[in-house]
């Protein structure tokens, strides 16, 4: 990738604060094989900005200015960086390099790859059998006498798209499955993705049907049969139809479509009307677009960007499905098109409200193992990891999360993790700087060797589970047992300013009730220890004075992560933190300060190497502090470890949102 | 009392009540001269629902003669007693709840009905029911109201040089509507302040409400000069506000009319300050509505939370159309404007609108929520509500009358105070940790000042209350929530005091529908109410056993 980089550093760039002061910070700009770093030169802060390439969505070049050339960088986070270059020479290269760095041709290309991590096989082997998908099978009873292994798709044989191993109704024989998969698109046959143990109900999935106006299959007619057979206590089963009708039945035209009821005895059919990966990512892109200056403005924005309407009918989908398994007893078999998108979606969906497991952390990423990563969803193509067609793209796996977000907002006790995990989450998928989201399906990523050649993200995830636990939640709460029943009602959607408004001044993430929470259990914990060990010291009270403050203070410690926020106390932020003076036509971006997150603290192994092979002037970076991501955790501590040698002072949080 | 002439029904048997939350139960309906009571009949330890007449809003009733006879024709046949007939009434109330009476006996039924239509809308003050509550817990022997202008006063030692209370108003001659101290600048004496008076709308002069030790500056607020048609001066008003500015070169006056507003205004006798005449005050308009226009975007706001078949499209577009979010907007971001002079550019302000009573108590509580640690906590806001709204008279009876439900053609009603409710809401959510009180405690006030046991929000100023004896003769609402079990109940247990300003984002996605006050009677809610009970316990199980060893040790 160096080849791409025709100017690694230029001075006296100006970066530019978006919020109504459109105050500048100078400093050095930096561009890395993987990110584009920006220094403060303020020695008191040496505040640094990082960008990772790979979530790099546009560089724009607004005209240049007698002051210099402007460069708008927008990221796939929603986080928009504006700087201003001196020499239009240097911003015509910074553009045409980051132009190229931010859409890699080849995998090989891509961060996870192009770092080679430094070897440690172990390490390395063990972050890929960290999760157990077969054990999770396990978990809810499978295989069992009803539901079977099948090696049919060993090899890929059968459909390259699924996995490997596969679960069927025991009764489904070979020439059933392989006729099944002939009549299905892309050969995704019905095959097993959730098992309920109360009530023996299955979700199934597979891709729709080549039925046309009037084909027909016998295997895969059986081949329902079996499913519902698998069904001890029910006489039928759903089949789920996430599209809008219109569009399943325009797919006849094409040879495709649905399930003829004629021909599927004791089949429901039923359609949910989820639009498209095209409609989606308009919906999405119009509500990045949205400007927020006027309350009549934004609701009229978020109305009629639609997205929260989509929202809602992936949520519909999983809840559908969900009532159909527990309630009713009766099996679904989910499909869509091709049966990766929207299918994806609501299989995991209706899993996460059924299995309050799937509301735990390690849950979560079995879950999204399962139903996303080994049943084929086209993450590289979806995510645009490599430059290709942008038709592909569309933000599935956003819709995926989301909803669980707004699960989370109307169940607060339910779920193991808090929103920073999910956005977290959603962040690894664009950013490749692991292996697991590459490629588009099983056999891709097994041909790419990537367990060979890359980490897995989920155990970094799980060691940085301290920072993603929801406070609140309870194993043995009522919210957390059983069936969740979200109510629908569109009044209880509402726009994820959390992954949408990331940056705004007042009551950052860090500010909620929640983080407060966690914050006060840490120190009460630490506060305990300490209290043992001084009544081990001192066992009648005569304590050195040291300790005894120590076990006073723990509201005054509490003040770091739930600090009233504002501007103030931090003395980053000297003006008025809000517009109020021109409310109404005021500069539309909501305050933007810039902690764009450079990895998280969570990858020093692979910057580490990242640095071996960029200008010096960016080596001292890399022993950086994790200031500046989302995942600003106390600082102090980690400052202690990472403080820069260039850093004389330490920095207060360095140009952090006050916290 | 006449209240039994109201009443033709007192008792029905077999009464189906419908309400959130609940199984309909069957049971006894008993009406009063202030409550509907029900009780269920199996009489275990379940304590009867008591239901405010006062509370209610809008009264629904149909009546159904019918049953009886198509069940008769049946194609069951089996040949039954025509049942009687039955009526139903669906009951809206001011807290926003709406439940459901089935009644048998068509009469019993209308009976019922009318009675419930009479006591609800008695408007004489004396025979509303904080004039009779009289709870074992509260004596009428204690304290009204929290505090006085005076004892006020006397807590700002800073303020004694420049500031003195007067009691010009002792006797309420001077402006009705004001209570009958005030604090006002030490150079100007009562004579002057008469005179002022004249000027303003009401004989609301310019008071003062918020003292900044920081800065030295100061939030005034007052209704507008009756500069009228002809540009009249008055030179006292000018005084007045020149001995606001004292010393400092600069001051603000944010009118919360628009200026074309303003403008109009003194066709009527109203007006605004001239520059001309007042030297060094600079003047900025900010849109607040009030008023109908309030009253009708809240009507339009729970009818659309009410409605739960529509789209999320038909949802969006509702809210949007309610414009009630906007309003919200609109005051905080006048409030921190507000504020902001005061804090950042250390001038003072002066607040008002045209009577003075409703937006400008709005605008100058919420500067001195975002400004002031000592009004965010919880005796600290009850003391800010007590003088801002209580004492400085908002119009309280006239405002809520009746709420979002009512069929009653409109007069005064407006919902400034719940707009200021949900404004402090929204301050609340996005600095939860700034504030002494929770979320309860505005909901409860959401409920009281439309139907209450307390005499607290009865009447629309001072004097009336004097008047009428709501003094000596009811409870203080604010006195009560301040009891030690209330108090537990209604503090925030994640609060720690900042000295800080607390500037609210006023960007519209952080700024968000209350739920709890208007989807306060969905499942969606009780969820919430269980996290918050978790935290709770949380918080308290977290500080308890080490305060306890912590205790331990040192013992």
């Amino acid at each position: 990738m160096m080849e791409h980089i025709r100017t690694p550093k230029v001075e006296n760039v100006r970066l530019i604060d978006r919020t109504v002061s459109r105050k500048a910070t100078v400093g050095t700009l930096y561009l890395s094989a993987t990110h584009t770093i920006f220094v403060e030169n303020n020695p008191e802060t040496r505040k640094e900005t990082w960008v990772l390439h790979s979530l790099v969505a546009s560089v724009e070049r607004p005209p240049t200015t007698p002051s210099g050339s402007h460069l708008v960088i927008r990221t796939k986070n929603f986080q928009v960086l504006e700087l201003l270059v001196p020499q239009e020479r240097d911003a015509t290269d910074i553009h045409a390099s980051l132009a190229r760095l931010s859409r890699p041709e080849k995998y090989s290309e891509l961060y996870c790859l192009s770092i080679n991590p430094t070897a440690n096989k172990e390490e390395r082997e063990e972050s890929w059998s960290f999760l157990d998908l077969q054990a999770d099978y396990r978990r809810m009873g499978v295989p069992n006498n009803l539901w079977v292994g099948t090696p049919a798709n060993s090899e890929y044989r059968v459909c390259d798209t699924y996995p490997s191993e596969l679960f069927v109704p025991k009764s489904a024989t070979p020439p059933v499955i392989v006729g099944s998969s002939k009549f299905r698109s892309r050969g995704r046959f019905p095959v097993l993705t959730y098992f309920h143990q109360d009530t023996l109900a299955s979700i199934c999935r597979c891709s729709q049907p080549l039925s046309g106006f009037s084909a027909r299959s016998q295997e895969d007619e059986q081949m329902m049969q079996a499913i519902m057979k698998a069904n001890p206590g029910s006489e039928y089963i759903y089949v789920v139809d996430t599209r809008p009708k219109l569009n399943a039945m325009a797919n006849r035209a094409a040879g495709k479509g649905y399930e003829n009821e004629d021909h599927y005895t004791n089949i429901k059919l039923q359609f949910i009307g989820i639009e498209n990966i095209h409609v989606m990512r308009n919906s999405q892109q119009k509500i990045i677009d949205i400007k927020t200056p006027s309350m009549g403005d934004f609701l009229w924005g978020l109305e009629s960007s639609g997205w929260l309407k989509h929202i809602k009918a992936v949520l519909d989908a999983g809840v559908f499905i969900a009532k159909a398994v527990a309630e009713e007893g009766v099996s679904v078999v989910v499909h869509c098109s091709d049966g990766w998108d929207r299918t994806a979606q609501a299989c995991s969906l209706a899993s996460v409200l059924l299995d309050p497991y799937y509301r735990t952390m390690k849950g979560l990423m079995l879950l999204i193992e399962r139903d996303w990563v080994s049943f084929g969803h086209k993450f590289s193509h979806r995510y645009n990891h490599l430059d290709g067609d942008p038709k592909e793209v569309s933000p599935v796996i956003d819709q995926f999360v989301e909803c669980v977000w707004q699960l989370s907002e109307q169940f607060p006790c339910a779920f193991e993790f808090n929103e920073r995990f999910l956005i977290q989450l959603r962040r690894h998928v664009y950013s490749c700087q692991y292996g697991n989201f590459l490629g588009n399906s099983q056999k891709e990523r097994r041909d790419m060797r990537l367990r060979e050649r890359t980490y897995s993200l989920w155990p970094q995830l799980w060691k940085d589970r301290a920072q993603y636990v929801n406070p609140l939640y309870r194993a043995d709460h009522t919210q957390t047992q059983g069936m969740l029943r979200p109510n629908t009602t569109p009044y209880c959607f509402k726009m994820w300013k959390g992954m949408y408004n990331r940056l705004e001044k007042s009551a950052p993430p860090r500010h909620s009730p929640a983080d407060l929470l966690t914050a006060v259990r840490e120190e009460t914990q630490q506060l305990e220890q300490e209290l043992t060990n001084h009544q081990e010291v001192a066992p009648r009270g005569t304590a050195h004075s040291g300790t005894k403050q120590g076990i006073q203070t723990p509201k005054s410690k509490m003040k770091r992560p739930g600090r009233p926020a504002p501007s103030t106390g931090d003395g980053s932020v000297d003006s008025p933190p809000h517009d109020y003076r021109s409310t109404q036509r005021g500069p539309p971006d909501p305050a933007m300060t810039l902690p764009l997150g450079p990895p998280k603290g969570s990858d020093p192994d692979d910057l580490s190497s990242a640095c071996s092979d960029i200008e010096s002037g960016v080596i001292d970076l890399s022993s950086r502090s994790s200031s500046g991501g989302d995942d600003c955790k106390d600082p102090e501590s980690d400052e202690a470890i990472y403080c820069p040698a260039w850093s004389g002072t330490r920095g207060p949080d360095t140009g952090r949102l006050p916290c | 009392m006449e209240f039994s002439e109201h009443i033709k029904t007192a008792n029905v048997e077999d009464v189906v009540l419908r309400r959130p939350f609940y199984q309909p139960t069957k049971g006894t309906l008993c009406v009063t001269g202030h409550h509907l009571i029900f009780s269920n009949r199996g009489g275990d330890s379940a304590r009867p629902f008591l239901l405010l007449l006062r509370n209610i809003d809008a009264i629904e009733k149909s009546v159904e003669n019918l049953l009886g006879y198509s069940r008769l024709f049946s194609s069951t046949g089996q040949s039954q007693r025509p049942s009687v007939s039955s009526g139903t009434i669906t009951l809206k109330c001011k807290d926003l709840c709406v439940l459901q009476l089935d009644i048998p006996g068509m009469e019993e039924c209308l009976n019922i009905a009318s009675s419930i239509e009479s006591l609800s809308s008695l408007e004489t003050v004396s025979e509303m029911y904080p004039f009779f509550y009289r709870p074992p817990f509260l004596s009428l022997q204690d304290q009204w109201g929290l505090s006085s202008t005076e004892q006020h006063y006397a807590q700002m030692k800073e303020i004694h040089d420049g500031w003195r209370v007067s009691q010009v108003n002792r006797d309420y001659s001077v402006s009705p509507s004001y209570p009958p101290a005030v604090i006002v600048p030490h150079s100007i004496d009562d004579e002057t302040l008469v005179k002022a008076a004249r000027f303003r709308q009401g004989g609301r002069f310019p008071v003062l409400c918020y003292y900044h030790r920081e800065t030295g500056t100061v939030i005034m607020r007052s209704s507008q000069p009756l500069s009228g048609a002809n540009r009249k001066r008055c030179r006292e008003d000018e005084l007045l506000l020149q001995a606001v500015i004292d010393g400092s070169e600069l001051g603000y006056i944010i009118d919360t009319r628009s200026s074309q507003q303003a403008q109009q205004a003194r066709m009527t006798g109203g007006g605004f300050e001239s520059k001309s005449c007042y030297r060094g005050w600079k003047r900025l308009h900010r849109q607040l509505e009030k008023g109908k226009v309030l009253q009708e975007s809240l009507i339009k706001l729970v009818e659309a939370c009410g409605d739960q078949s529509h789209s999320v499209d038909r949802w969006l577009s509702k809210l949007e159309n309610s414009k009630w979010l906007s309003h919200v907007q609109t005051a905080l971001s006048t409030a921190g404007l507000v504020a902001e002079c005061v804090e950042r550019d250390g001038h003072s302000v002066l607040v008002h609108g045209s009577e003075g009573t409703d937006t400008s108590l709005l605008v100058s509580s919420l500067a001195q929520l975002i400004l002031d640690p000592d009004s965010r906590t919880l005796a600290g806001f009850l003391g800010l509500l007590e003088r801002e709204w209580v004492q400085a008279g908002h119009p309280f009876q006239q405002r809520c009358a009746h709420s979002a439900y009512s069929h009653v053609r409109l007069r005064h009603e407006a919902p400034v105070f719940v707009l200021l409710l949900d404004c402090v809401w929204q301050l609340a959510r996005q600095f939860p940790l700034a504030m002494g009180f929770s979320e309860p405690l505005l909901l409860r006030l959401a409920k009281e000042v439309y139907a209450s046991d307390y005499g607290t929000f009865l009447c629309n100023s001072d004097q009336e209350r004097c008047v009428t004896g709501v003094k000596e003769r009811t409870h203080c609402l604010f006195q009560s929530l301040l009891r030690a079990n209330e108090r537990q109940h209604y503090s925030n247990p994640l609060y720690e005091r900042t000295e800080l300003a607390i500037w609210p984002s006023i960007q519209p996605p952080s700024l968000q529908l209350w739920k709890g006050l208007f989807l306060q009677w969905t499942d969606d809610a009780l969820h919430l109410v269980e996290a918050q009970k978790v935290i709770q316990n949380l918080v308290s199980q977290c500080h308890r056993p080490l305060n306890e060893k912590v205790e331990n040790t040192d013992g």
